[in-house]
Parts: structure tokens; C-alpha cells; sequence
């Protein structure tokens, strides 16, 4: 599937299109088909997200995980800080990123 | 220490309020990302892997106890209740919000500090010695020349656009301690046979993915032309300095294809035009600026004895402590490398705590070290212990400094959009696997650092061992490089072979260090084996 | 041609067509000249005298060399209009001033406001350049 990330512009805060709007959470994102380079246009221009782009990702029974290890790196937050990512108590999240 | 007067101080807070007038502007729609993107930048806010990331500039390194407690309360009140302490003697906040920005510099503004040209394509904080004005073999002390270059290079209109960033070290004791030969341009200030202190000009030095180490281009600039010279030097660079490829855009290309001799004649021409400009400050300013340097109040005739009965104690004077230029001090280094830590990270409470010991301890002065540790350059022998002490409470009292387990890493993968693996965890197990005193013992001066991608942020290329962070189709995947170092005998390391996997790079250093263990000949380091020896047996270590 | 938006001169406009860098050696009744960005404004030099008006170039204003060009000129006495042109942003404007560009012709036309106060930003500067404003220094050491 294809996914959409991109930040919000006034937290940087990472953020992943769930067809809607733009949630914090990976599992929330949608797949856009070949919709991306619409969606990336209209939202920026809105100003709802900036430094949007497009990535290659999966849905398993653990959610939505992103092809590349950089985008989970994005999607769960630093692997040498757990407790400051999205998923602090879960053991499994480090596992998920490697 | 520098203090900002009148005018400093409006310069800062003016920057303020440009950048405040900035995001204004950004928040509401009338710059774009794109247009917005350099603006930010030459405030040092970028956008990581998380969140945007604000890098503030401590400038050649040194810091007073507020300027500290300040960077501690941005960390609580800003950030996430921690700091990172950088490989250019600056401090990067990771989780920092675009509308908090321009309070955050508001708030470094009156401690005097910012991030004002802290990336970008501008010239960069000037970093020098961390042992600076404290160093027993130092000529003259490097920082009010930096200064100089700070208020120069600070928004000078004709070099906020260059070809590429601009790094510039100015150093002064013949033991290079701030890499000088890997900048744009190192500064070397030197006595010539008159006695006469002028500054030795070394240009086109560089990491990144064409490591460099810069050529000497003149000898002796006198002291009243440190300025022009350096405007010459860069005023050849924007024009000439390749801008049709982000990566050959730095000045080492430009001085690599033009030849030394021809950069230095361009260099030399244009330098002789400027000199009837009036660029040049007045030595006067020079002088004003040396007087904010003086030495601190030292006490004289004081012993130099230490009472090392406490073994760990010992330990941490033989590994973290040099010898001060006078008689009954001595320098201290903080190793922000505790085993299995993260290098060059530091809490809120440890950054205060370290404001509030060096206010008691080392005449309100500490500086940051390109190596990501902390140095407390004035301390009085009779108040080590009790320093010490009271670091070692707080987690701040590892013994390494210099060894195995001081490893440079930039923030790699966990933090970094450029990065392509992951360098943090590597930096982790290496010191984890060799945290034994016995094995730091045995391997004595060690440099390690790491990259997590060819920008070298960690200076890979300078380590005794390096290591240098590789996307392979997705999966991280670590090159070992073997006999870099960035003193005196500047040279950069050379790739071993095939790459390894996380845990692979952990036992290929391994393999590496027992080599040398084994081949040692009487004092050797680990890097004057390799010289000797040359890359066969650590190659056939580890791949034969 | 694009408006003039800004303008630091008394004099009137100039509204001679600029010629080419390389074309401008040759055409000697030419009295307007365009710098890009990858030409050498010192080959203009001997010709000083017959210019009225130098446009300066900035395809992207992240290409900072026309800030050198201004400033070679300037230093050689040049003392005619010096435009930028091009993507000329706000945030460049202050810059641009004080390497010797005295009139702005922005591509894309700025907001006023905004080029006001960044005109009026700096109070004072760290730096002798082409505008012959004191730098610091120089106001820390007058009595």
C-alpha cells in the first residue's frame, strides 16, 4: 500500500493520513492509491501538513508498518529512548522497527 | 569570558525579532516550506526524523553558569527535559515546536546566547580548543580571536549565501585539539622569529563524504589583517565555489580542483585589493575583546599535591584530568559517556547541576569539547574531590575520557533525517562490551567515532577506529575504517572491507582491538600499531 | 521589464535595456549592463565609466554570488545604479543594501510592510562593507 507522512507545522510533529485528516499514529494511515501528489498539494496548501511524502508500507496484524526502517523509526519515535515513543511500554516496539 | 555590550546584545535582539517576524510570516501562509526552509535554517531550526530540532551555538565552547542553567531550563521548559551536546561544541534541542521558536531565542537572548547561523549555508559557530586559556602548552589564548570571527562572520550580508556551510576553528597550542585541519578553514595562531603573534591560515579541510584535510595556504597573516584575509578567503569561495552540485560545493572541492597555488594566488590577489577597503577592525577592538579573556583570579602558591587514596577517584584524575598552566589547578573533564549511555546527551538536572559546579569550582567557566563531553577548565587541585563527589552522584563521574569507551556519535538514525542507520545503539554496545576497567586499561588512548551516514557528522574519518552507518537495501549495515586521527597528525581512517550487521561491527572492533593487543611493540596506541603495521593483519582478522 | 519596487536613488530611472555581460565589451553605446550569476563582475571594470545602471540577477536568492559582484563594483567606485533582480526576497533586502544595491525589482512584487521593516531592521552592523555604514567596532572606538 502507499501511505502519507508528512509534519505538522507548528509542533513538527509526525503525522500519517488516514484519508480524513492527519493522525500521530501509523496504524491510523490509509493507502492513497495514486492519489498522493493530490492529497500532498491540497494539504500543504492548506497549511494542515508540511514536508508531505509519499512511502511504501504494509497493513499486518500488528497494524500499518512502513517499508523502510527510516519511516518506523519516524512512526514509533527514537529506539534508544522508549520512553519517549509513541509505544513506551511495549517491548515488541523496538522488534517492530528492525 | 566575553560579555555581550550595548550592541551584541541588540544584535541578538533584533535576530529575535526578525526570526519572530519570520514565522509570522510562515504560520501565516505567506512563506512557503520552501522559502521558509534557509530562513530557518540560519536560525538552526531544522526539521529531524521527529520534530524540528533548534541547535544553539555556544560559541569557541564556552560557557558561564547562567548561560548553562539556561540551556537547562530549555530543556525542561521547551523540550523534553534533556539536551544533546554536538561534535561543533553546540547544543541540539530534538523535540522543539515551530511556535515556541522565537520565545526559546528570546530566552537564550538574555543570557547571551543564540543560534545564529548554526546551519545553513553561512559560516557556522567558530569552535575552538576546549582546554582554551587554561592549557599548559598553549601560546596565547585562541578565543578572543574567535570572537573576532563571531561578531565578522555573524550576519555578514555578502557570505549568508554560500556555495555550502563554512566551518572555521581557531586553535593556538601546538597539540591540535579541535580538529583544526578538517574545517573550512583552521586557524592556527602561531609566533613567528620576530615574536610576533599572527595566525597560520589552513584551508579546505573537511569531513563529510570527501574527507579532506586542508592545506596550509599562509604561513603568518599579522594580527591586523586577520579579518581581510578571511574575507578573501571567502569571498573567492562564493564566487567560485561550485553551486551545480550540493556535494562538490564545499571549499575543499574548489581548493582540491583549483589547486592549492591557484586558490592561494586568487586568494592573495583579492586579499591585497581588500586591504585598502577599511575592513579590517582596529586592533584596539581586538585588544578590548582580549581584555573580557583574562585570567580569573588565581590563587598563587598553591600546592600541587592530590590526595589520590580514593582508587576511583585516582582513576578518574589519571583518565578525565590535564594539566592546567598554573600551579595548584588542574582541568576537568565531564565524560558524557557513561557505559551503555547516550554520547553527548545530558538531563536537565545534570546540565544545572554541572551550571552550579561550575560556578563553585571552576571560576563560573565551562566549556563543550568537540568530543561531546564537558570540561571545567580551572579547578582548584585542593576541590577535586569534593567536585568529583559530587558528579559521580549525579552520574557524571564515568572515567573514560579518551578510551574505548568515549565514543563520538552523531545522533544517527534514532534522530537524524539524513541518517541511513542507526549509530546511537552501536555506540551503546561497543562501551557496554568493553566496560571493564581492565579492557579500557589494556587499549589505552582510543578515539572511536561513529556515523550513521556519509555526512559524518560522528567524524568516522578521524577515529582511531571509525565506523560509518550504511542504508544496504534497507537494512543498516556498518563499515569499519581504521586509523583516522584529527591532531596534529591529521590523517583519515581507510575502509577495512565488506560492512557488518548491528552486532557484527561490535565484535569486528573486537577482532580489530585484539590485533593490536597483540602486536603492540612498548607504549604503542592502537593507532600507532596500524600505522606500522599497515591495513593486512586487521583485514585478515577479520575477514580471513 | 519588471517594476522597479525599491529604489535608494535620486537620479532617474534608468530604463536603458541591460545588455549581456559578454555583449556589453562590444555594443560601446551600451549603458545598461546584466550581471548573472556565473559572470565576473571585475571584467566590467575598465568600462565603469559608460555605465548607468548594473542589474544583478538572482535566479534563486540562495545563489548568494551577485552579493559579491555588487560589492566588487562598489569598491571599484562604481557609483550608478546597481538593481537586483529576480527572485529578490524580503528577507534579502537588508543584505543586498548593504553590499551596494540601491534599487530592488523584484520578480514577484514584495509586501511593503514587510520590506519597510526589513529595510529598517538592522540599527547597526558588525561589518565595514559597500554602504559606508560605521560598523561597530568602529562606533566602540570613536571619541
Amino acid at each position: 500500500m502507499k501511505i502519507l507522512t508528512g509534519n505538522d507545522l507548528k509542533s513538527g510533529a509526525v503525522t500519517w493520513w488516514t484519508g480524513e485528516g492527519w493522525s500521530l499514529s501509523v496504524d491510523d494511515a490509509v493507502d492513497v492509491g495514486d492519489e498522493s501528489a493530490n492529497i500532498i498539494a491540497r494539504e500543504e496548501a492548506a497549511q494542515r501538513v508540511f514536508a508531505a511524502y509519499v512511502i511504501d508500507g504494509e497493513r499486518t496484524d500488528k497494524g500499518v508498518r512502513p517499508a523502510h526502517i527510516k519511516d518506523r523509526v519516524r512512526a514509533l519515535g527514537p529506539t534508544v529512548r522508549p520512553d519517549l515513543t509513541l509505544k513506551p511500554s511495549d517491548p515488541d516496539a523496538l522488534n517492530w522497527v528492525v | 569570558m566575553y560579555k555581550y555590550d550595548q550592541y551584541d546584545q541588540q544584535m541578538v535582539d533584533t535576530r529575535v525579532e526578525e526570526f519572530r517576524d519570520q514565522v509570522r510570516r510562515r504560520l501565516s501562509g505567506e512563506l512557503t516550506e520552501e522559502q521558509f526552509r534557509p530562513l530557518r535554517l540560519q536560525n538552526g531550526l531544522y526539521l529531524q526524523l521527529h520534530a524540528y530540532m533548534l541547535r544553539v551555538a555556544v560559541p569557541y565552547g564556552t560557557l558561564s553558569s547562567q548561560q548553562m542553567r539556561m540551556l537547562g531550563d530549555i530543556a525542561d521548559k521547551y523540550d523534553r527535559g534533556y539536551g544533546h551536546f554536538t561534535t561543533r561544541q553546540n547544543i541540539q534541542y530534538n523535540w522543539i515546536k515551530l511556535e515556541d521558536t522565537p520565545d526559546i531565542l528570546a530566552d537564550l537572548a538574555t543570557v547571551e546566547m543564540h543560534a545564529i547561523q548554526t546551519s545553513g549555508n553561512c559560516i557556522r559557530n567558530i569552535s575552538s580548543d576546549q582546554y582554551a586559556g587554561a592549557a599548559a602548552d598553549e601560546i596565547i589564548d585562541p578565543r578572543p580571536y574567535a570572537e573576532l570571527l563571531r561578531q565578522w562572520s555573524s550576519f555578514h550580508p555578502e557570505f549568508l549565501t554560500l556555495p555550502r556551510k563554512f566551518k572555521i576553528a581557531v586553535i593556538a597550542s601546538e597539540t591540535d585539539r579541535a580538529a583544526m585541519k578538517l574545517h573550512d578553514i583552521g586557524i592556527k595562531m602561531v609566533r613567528n622569529d620576530a615574536g610576533e603573534i599572527g595566525a597560520q591560515f589552513y584551508v579546505g579541510g573537511g569531513m563529510g563524504r570527501t574527507p579532506m584535510i586542508g592545506p596550509m595556504i599562509r604561513e603568518f597573516v599579522p594580527l591586523d589583517h586577520l579579518i581581510t584575509y578571511s574575507e578573501a578567503c571567502l569571498r573567492v569561495y562564493n564566487r567560485y565555489g561550485r553551486r551545480d552540485n550540493k556535494y562538490k560545493a564545499r571549499i575543499k572541492i574548489l581548493v582540491h580542483e583549483l589547486g592549492k597555488e591557484e586558490y592561494t594566488r586568487q586568494v592573495e590577489e583579492e586579499f591585497e585589493h581588500l586591504l585598502s577597503q577599511g575592513i579590517e577592525p582596529p586592533i584596539a577592538e581586538l585588544k578590548r575583546i582580549m581584555g573580557f579573556f583574562q585570567d580569573p583570579p588565581f590563587e598563587t602558591g598553591l600546592s600541587d599535591d592530590l590526595d589520590l587514596s580514593d582508587p576511583d577517584f585516582r582513576l578518574w584524575v589519571d583518565r578525565n584530568c590535564e594539566t592546567h598552566k598554573t600551579p595548584g589547578y588542574i582541568i576537568a573533564t565531564v565524560s558524557l559517556k557513561p557505559v551503555g549511555g547516550i554520547p553527548g546527551d545530558a538531563s536537565a538536572d545534570q546540565i544545572r547541576l554541572m551550571a552550579d559546579l561550575g560556578k563553585e569550582y571552576s571560576f563560573d567557566e565551562m566549556r563543550v569539547t568537540h568530543a561531546q563531553n564537558i570540561v571545567f577548565p580551572h579547578v582548584k587541585k585542593a576541590d577535586l574531590y569534593a567536585l568529583w563527589q559530587k558528579l559521580d552522584a549525579a552520574g557524571l563521574g564515568t572515567a573514560n575520557l579518551d578510551t574505548v569507551g568515549d565514543i563520538i556519535a552523531c545522533p544517527g538514525l534514532d534522530y537524524c533525517s539524513l541518517a541511513n542507520a542507526r549509530s546511537i545503539p552501536v555506540a551503546q554496545k561497543i562501551s557496554e562490551r568493553f566496560a571493564t576497567q581492565e579492557r579500557q586499561d589494556a587499549l589505552g588512548e582510543m578515539k572511536l567515532k561513529i556515523s550513521g551516514c556519509i555526512n559524518a557528522c560522528g567524524h568516522h574519518h578521524a577515529g582511531h577506529i571509525g565506523i560509518l552507518g550504511v542504508d544496504r537495501k534497507g537494512v543498516e549495515n556498518y563499515q569499519l575504517l581504521l586509523g583516522g586521527s584529527e591532531g596534529a597528525d591529521t590523517s583519515l581512517g581507510q575502509i577495512t572491507g565488506p560492512g557488518f550487521s548491528e552486532d557484527g561491527i561490535v565484535d569486528a572492533v573486537e577482532k580489530v582491538t585484539e590485533v593490536y593487543l597483540r602486536e603492540k611493540e612498548g607504549e604503542e596506541r592502537f593507532l600507532d600499531t596500524y600505522r606500522r603495521l599497515g591495513m593486512a593483519p586487521f583485514k585478515e582478522a577479520l575477514y580471513g | 521589464m519588471v517594476d522597479v519596487q525599491f529604489r535608494f536613488r535620486d537620479d532617474e530611472v534608468v530604463t536603458d535595456p541591460a545588455v549581456t555581460v559578454d555583449a556589453f565589451a562590444e555594443q560601446t553605446n551600451a549603458t545598461a549592463v546584466r550581471i548573472e550569476p556565473g559572470d565576473d563582475a571585475r571584467e566590467l571594470l575598465p568600462q565603469l565609466d559608460r555605465i548607468a545602471l548594473v542589474e544583478v540577477n538572482f535566479p534563486a536568492w540562495t545563489d548568494g554570488r551577485g552579493y559579491s559582484s555588487a560589492r566588487v563594483l562598489r569598491e571599484a567606485g562604481y557609483t550608478g545604479e546597481i538593481r537586483a533582480v529576480g527572485d529578490v526576497v524580503i528577507d534579502m533586502l537588508s543584505h543586498l543594501k548593504r553590499c551596494g544595491f540601491d534599487a530592488f525589482a523584484p520578480e514577484h512584487p514584495l509586501n511593503p510592510d514587510d520590506a519597510q521593516a526589513a529595510f529598517d531592521r538592522w540599527d547597526n552592523v558588525y561589518q565595514a562593507t559597500a554602504d559606508g555604514r560605521r560598523p561597530i567596532w568602529a562606533l566602540r572606538h570613536e571619541s
